[in-house]
């Protein structure tokens, strides 16, 4: 049974977070800040692609170093 | 969103899952038992069909705003690890996936596999070769269809897309008996990756409270300028692997000297 759950778990997480959990927890990071930004203006929308520029050559970078 | 850019995204991410679900499904009915294969391929769709049935009136009946958040970083998400994959096997860090390799290898492991009847299945091992294959692959395209359908309010013209995909892909492979090695699946995943990473952030910063610069028309700049980011990566890997290759090849004739 739990064998069972942890295969599962394992599953989610794979399709969810992927190869490198980076890039979802700095989504997370991102959008946080964008609301709090959003909710004084509405001059948060640049956090999102600002984050984009961070995290993939960070998330590759990691990558290559696995390998 | 354009309902030629939301088809375009939904029936290339269709195809590289198509693929991938139609090389396994091939060495499964090839090596085994095309009938317990099948059968595989029927319970798996019919089980992808019922996800979409629970999910997808779920996912429809999200007030927007939570939709676009919750569902846009997960799209956001998504994207980028496509396009983190197609970079990394472009600039020659992963080894590009190979169909003809992962229908041997499979092939090899059918092989090898003992036979085993389980009710009216004949072959269980070709049976949950095939379920599983296509069940898996097909489970990203379903979230992809249900949460771009759902954003961009046209559930039929992605189900319309998946369906085209997967159509296309099929009837290839069932005409060729082959896996379908020559589709160029990295370039396809990048521009997924480009299309998923540039609706999710658009759609989560509005789902977060952001209004973009220009509207929809913010989409127009930020795909192309997400394609180029990643074109410019590709190339910055590039050389970085280049020249620890140089260094690594250079590093014995120094010692030489």
């Amino acid at each position: 049974m739990m064998s069972r759950l942890k295969a599962f778990g394992a599953f989610w997480y794979d399709f969810v977070i992927g190869d490198d959990w980076v890039l979802a927890a700095g989504v997370v990071v991102a959008l946080a800040v964008t609301a709090v930004v959003a909710s004084a203006s509405s001059t948060g929308w640049w956090i999102v692609p600002a984050a984009i520029v961070i995290l993939l050559p960070l998330s590759v970078w990691r990558g290559t170093r696995q390998r | 969103m354009g309902a030629g850019a939301l088809f375009v995204a939904v029936f290339l991410a269709c195809v590289v899952e198509a693929v991938e679900a139609t090389t396994i499904v091939l060495a499964a009915g090839t090596t085994r038992q095309w009938r317990s294969t099948l059968i595989g391929v029927g319970s798996g769709l019919l089980a992808l069909a019922v996800v979409v049935a629970a999910l997808g009136p779920a996912v429809s009946a999200l007030p927007l705003g939570v939709l676009r958040l919750v569902v846009g970083a997960l799209l956001l998400v998504f994207g980028l690890q496509w396009l983190r994959k197609s970079i990394l096997r472009a600039s020659g860090y992963k080894a590009l996936h190979d169909e003809g390799l992962i229908f041997r290898t499979q092939v090899e492991a059918a092989r090898s596999a003992p036979s085993e009847r389980r009710g009216l299945v004949g072959d269980w091992y070709a049976f949950t070769l095939a379920f599983k294959g296509v069940l898996l692959e097909g489970l990203e395209v379903v979230f992809i269809v249900l949460t771009f359908g759902s954003n961009a309010r046209n559930l039929p013209l992605a189900a319309l897309a998946a369906g085209a995909a997967v159509v296309l892909v099929a009837g290839v492979g069932i005409a060729v008996r082959a896996p379908l090695a020559r589709v160029p699946e990295n370039g396809m995943k990048f521009v997924v990756g480009v299309m998923l990473t540039a609706f999710g952030a658009f759609w989560s910063a509005e789902g977060a409270g952001a209004t973009w610069p220009g509207g929809d028309s913010a989409l127009l700049i930020l795909a192309p300028a997400i394609a180029a980011f990643g074109l410019l990566v590709i190339a910055w890997l590039r050389r970085r692997r280049t020249a620890l290759l140089i260094g690594h090849d250079a590093a014995p004739a120094d010692v030489a000297t």
